[in-house]
């Protein structure tokens, strides 16, 4: 399995590279050094001279991605997209363009992008599955119709919504909770309830009925008609064996989430007043901040790689068929 | 299972004490803090760099710059701050001979501010200026060591004050030419400041010959700022400038202590964000207790300031508004402010109803339910705002929006009597009294020139309106008819939007960076101003940076534009048009590059004067000459309004001062007693739900327990 992991780290490098060209290139068609400059010093009395001098002290001064100026390895390294991307490789992400450490900014907004994402991805796992479970256990029955119909309501409203109706609901109506914010320690939790519920409650639908699918294709299996006939119970053959082998499917779409949790989500996090990751990349792309966009964009891809890898190792927990090799 | 339940209901139970949806730790009850918010973080809090409003909201509280703006007085009137009293201006000659304070403004070659900053002045507590018992600075060598579990300077063990100096004061404008920081304003004050470009030259040849070395700010000379003696220092600038002294009360011109900026210097410092423009370091009423600008920054009462107290007059109708209750009362009057990050209105706005925060603005989605407008058109909160004792005070801000032609287009441009006369037509066509109502919930006055009301040059009544759009009829301005503008238009040798030359449909393109959903309604109506006068209108949607491109090259027929006054002068309007200030000539803020050489000759004569009456007929003159030649669609200047709850005192809208919440005072005890009526936990749906889950759960197990029965 080791040597699997190295093999597959090793892929990781030239993908890494490849998305960090094409960031490059992204933002750089959109985005030239002067416009940034300007976006940096204000609309205000700006001089050509101030941003000249802003572009030289940040390293926007240098061409793009090839130095015809430069002699030898210069000609790669004296580039904009060398001194910008090439140290992420060993995790040093560098100053944003307005001056702030970018890891320590990563560093301090993922726990409370945590403490809303690992919350709500657990409890949902637990609701979605025991949710899907039941509509198994009462297939073909009102009760199921009633759960499916329920679920395709769910999926059929907005994520906005859920988030406006929550807070007037929970917190303007009824006064349970504060409407938006955050703190560390204890009293953190009444802020985290709300942003919680409503993310649990917003993919019940669409989580509940994909375990139902997952769950009703496992009952129609053999080993089920066999465990069934040596007298176990409906709830003994869900949970012992329907949801044990239903677990490949399942880890596919939740292993690989997980280290992605600490990015937070844009639309709760701005509307809780969560001082998470979410907004932090769309916030550098409205300050045509290339130094975060690159980062961010550089651990997105990196922790999507780890998930992928996790999720293949999990495999091999739950499924002693599966060798990595 | 138990235990975990009893440890839950526990923790439950502690993180809800005091009321349920009360964001505030209980220890904040009966307390003396203002809490508000802000919507966007701020980009630079180092007063050399800031510039923009939302930097202000929180510098102009924590630093003190030798002038500020009276709190109550209109018109806008500059008095001391740091100052103790205004600065003593004096006038020389080319041979730095004085002149006469009556010297006829070309023989002015150079005028020099002396300022007196009052003695014993402090600043507030930081670790900087703590010392060890031999009086030398205690934390000038740091370590990585020493710097271990260091955050905040409120992390270091000591912290200390001391006096400001007049040497301060002179530091920082050095600080504005220092090439690492990227002053916004150190190109104005090349022009301005005695020396100050060629001292900016050295420092940057200096910084390109060593670059990661230390640059000292101190040896290169800059003959423009002289200090005398400890509490008094001289700026000497060219010619004469009286809007120099708006610039004196900004946070640019504030105090800036050496040994502050040695110790943010230090290795090990800037990686853990300490630095002078996250952790700002001034004398004014507040410091910087806490600056998580993704959750909230709290400013704290600076223990040492005491050299300032609340106004003992203001204008009439102060007293009575009880805004003058607190006169000869120490300043700041409120101990803390908590500004909370808020990036969507409406828990803005529902926090603020909750009595959470204690003023809000108001948003267009939240308007019908705050303000009514009565048949006069004035406006009032609504019933249930008053009710719940919430007022609301309106001001109209110092800014304009307008929409420019480009003067270099050949069709739109120019002071040709075709492209005149065509101009002239779609400023009467393009309703802005219409715009303001359907887009603006009527807060806006509609523009009759770049200056907006409360600014020297400004006329009320019928000889400010624009005679070229405007009638004076019943006692008020009303819009000449659409058949003004097609008179004009037909003038132009458009009869009916058909150009008479080629027989083709008028086309103008207006270039926009407006391109969501909410902007199409703005620009469809705009589309239907055109249609009046038969005139196509073709919208270019753009994103910001091709915009400013397209702008910088004068590749544009009309756009959106706007202004926010940086002091309350009329020069920082009409330089605005000015033709030395032309975007594409001279890289300046006149975006539509028009020129005129009479406007530009007296904006030279008027910029530098005294108000009085020979300015203002200059200014007449000048507007006389926009009205005609109609550069922009003259646009409006929005009107501010916001609402603030009855434990909120001494709340009177200032738009130029940016130093207000010192003057603000809050009751705790009344605004405990609203939040606590307001905001009663309503428990049946935690009871009913919980029940329901109950009935489901045994109905559930009832099910099964009859299915495995009947196997």
């Amino acid at each position: 399995m080791i040597a699997y992991l190295i093999r597959r780290m090793l892929y990781a490098v030239p993908i890494l590279v490849g998305v960090n060209l094409l960031t490059f290139a992204l933002f750089f068609v959109v985005n030239t050094p002067d416009d940034m400059a300007r976006m940096q010093l204000g609309i205000k009395r700006v001089t050509p001279e101030a941003i000249r001098l802003w572009e030289q002290q940040k390293g926007y001064d240098k061409p793009l991605i090839f130095n015809r100026g430069a002699s030898g390895t210069g000609k790669i390294t004296e580039t904009i997209f060398w001194q910008k991307s090439a140290s992420m490789f060993w995790l040093d992400f560098g100053y944003s363009d307005d001056g702030r450490d970018i890891s320590r900014e990563i560093r301090t907004r993922m726990w409370p992008s945590l403490a809303i994402a690992l919350p709500t991805f657990l409890t949902g796992l637990v609701f979605y599955i025991s949710f899907a479970l039941v509509m198994t256990l009462f297939r073909a029955t009102l009760l199921d119709a009633a759960g499916v119909a329920l679920c395709v309501v769910l999926m059929s409203i907005s994520g906005l919504f859920y988030i406006i109706g929550g807070q007037f609901l929970i917190s303007k109506l009824w006064h349970l909770v504060p409407i938006s914010g955050f703190s560390g320690g204890i009293q953190g939790f009444r802020f985290v309830v709300l942003p919680v519920l409503i993310g649990v409650i917003s993919g019940i639908g669409s989580s509940s009925r994909w375990y139902r699918t997952i769950f009703l294709e496992e009952m129609g299996k053999d080993y089920v008609r066999t465990a069934r006939a040596k007298g176990l119970s409906e709830i003994g053959v869900l949970f012992t064996h329907v949801l044990k082998n239903a677990m490949i499917p399942i880890l596919t779409g939740v292993v690989v989430v997980i280290p992605l949790l600490f990015m937070g989500s844009l639309l709760t996090e701005s509307f809780f007043g969560i001082p998470g990751l979410g907004s932090y990349t769309i916030d550098a792309i409205n300050a045509q901040d290339f130094s975060i966009v690159r980062a961010m964009v550089f651990l997105g891809s990196l922790l999507y790689i780890a998930g992928l890898m996790l999720t293949d190792v999990s495999y091999t927990m739950v499924d002693p068929r599966v060798r990595l090799s | 299972m138990k235990r975990l339940a009893a440890y839950l209901l526990m923790l439950l139970l502690a993180a809800c004490d005091g009321l349920w949806n009360d964001p505030y730790p209980s220890s904040d009850e009966g307390r003396s803090i203002l809490y508000t918010a802000f919507t966007e973080r701020p980009k630079h809090l180092d007063p050399a760099q800031a510039y923009s409003e939302n930097e202000y909201a929180l510098l102009a509280n924590i630093y003190a710059p030798p002038l500020q703006y009276h709190y109550l007085k209109r018109p806008y009137e500059l008095v001391p701050l740091a100052a103790s009293a205004m600065p003593e201006v004096s006038y020389q000659d080319s041979r730095h001979r004085s002149l006469p304070a009556d010297a006829p403004q070309d023989r002015i070659a150079y005028s020099v501010y002396e300022i007196h900053i009052k003695p014993g002045m402090r600043y507030q507590p930081h670790p900087a200026f703590a010392v060890d018992g031999l009086g030398r600075p205690e934390y000038d060598h740091l370590g990585p060591k020493q710097l271990e579990g260091v955050h905040a300077p409120g992390d270091f063990g000591h912290s200390d004050t001391r006096v400001v100096h007049a040497q301060d004061y002179a530091y920082q404008i050095r600080r504005l030419a220092d090439p690492r920081l990227h002053s916004p304003i150190y190109g104005v004050m090349s022009q301005y400041i005695l020396g100050f470009r060629e001292y900016g030259q050295a420092l940057q040849d200096a910084l390109k010959k060593n670059p990661e070395g230390h640059l000292d700010l101190a040896a290169y000379p800059l003959p423009g700022v002289e200090v005398v003696d400890d509490t008094t220092y001289r700026i000497s600038i060219r010619g004469k400038y009286p809007q120099f002294a708006y610039w004196l009360a900004m946070p640019f011109f504030s105090p800036m202590p050496i040994e502050v900026e040695r110790f943010y210097e230090q290795p090990g410092m800037k990686e853990r964000n300490l630095t002078l423009d996250w952790w700002p370091v001034g004398s004014g009423p507040y410091y910087l207790s806490e600056n998580n600008p993704n959750r909230r920054m709290i400013l704290e009462k600076n223990p040492y300031y005491d050299s300032e107290t609340y106004p003992p007059h203001g204008e009439e109708g102060d007293e009575k508004a009880g805004l003058l209750h607190d006169r000869g009362k120490k300043l700041p009057l409120t101990d803390r402010v908590v500004f909370t990050l808020e990036k969507e209105t409406i828990p803005y706005w529902n926090k603020f109803l909750e009595g959470y925060y204690d003023a809000s603005g108001i948003s267009s989605d939240s308007f019908d339910q705050a303000v009514q407008v009565g048949a006069g058109g004035e406006a009032s909160v609504s019933d249930e705002m008053r009710k719940k004792g919430i007022t609301l005070s309106t001001s109209v801000a110092t800014s304009t929006l307008y929409t420019g032609f480009n003067w270099l287009d050949p069709v739109v441009g120019g002071s040709s009597e075709r492209a005149r006369k065509l101009r002239q037509a779609i400023s009467i066509a393009v309703d802005f009294e219409e715009f303001i109502s359907i887009f603006a919930n009527g807060r806006g006055v509609a523009a009759q020139s770049p200056i907006p009301p409360g600014i020297f040059g400004y006329r009320e009544g019928r000889a400010g309106i624009n005679p070229v759009v405007y009638d004076w009829v019943d006692g008020g301005p009303r819009r000449k008819p659409v058949s003004e503008a097609k008179r004009l238009l037909a003038e132009a040798g458009y009869p009916n939007g058909v150009d008479e030359k080629t027989h083709q449909p008028l086309v103008i393109n207006l270039d926009t960076t407006s391109s969501g959903v909410g902007d199409k309604s703005r620009l469809d109506w705009l589309r239907k101003q055109f249609d009046k006068i038969n005139v196509q209108l073709v919208v270019r949607s753009t994103d910001y940076n091709r915009f400013q491109d397209k702008i910088r090259r004068g590749d544009t027929q009309m756009f959106y534009y706007g202004w926010n006054a940086d002091y309350p002068d009329p020069e920082n309007f009409l330089f605005l048009l000015d033709g030395a200030e032309g975007k594409v000539a001279h890289g300046g803020e006149n975006a539509s590059n028009y020129s005129n050489p009479e406007y530009d000759m007296l904006f030279d004569k008027m910029k530098n004067m005294e108000n009085g009456p020979e300015r203002l007929a200059i200014i007449d003159r000048m507007l006389e000459i926009l009205h005609n030649d109609a550069p922009w669609l003259w646009g409006y200047h929005p009107k501010n309004y916001v609402l603030q709850h009855g434990w909120l005192y001494n709340v009177k809208p200032n738009v130029m001062a940016n130093n207000k919440l010192k003057y603000w005072r809050v009751d705790p005890g009344e605004r405990a007693q609203y939040q606590k009526k307001w905001n009663k936990p309503v428990l049946a749906p935690l009871w009913i739900g919980g029940g329901l889950l109950v009935i489901f759960a045994f109905w559930i197990r009832r099910a099964l327990r009859k299915r495995d029965e009947s196997r």
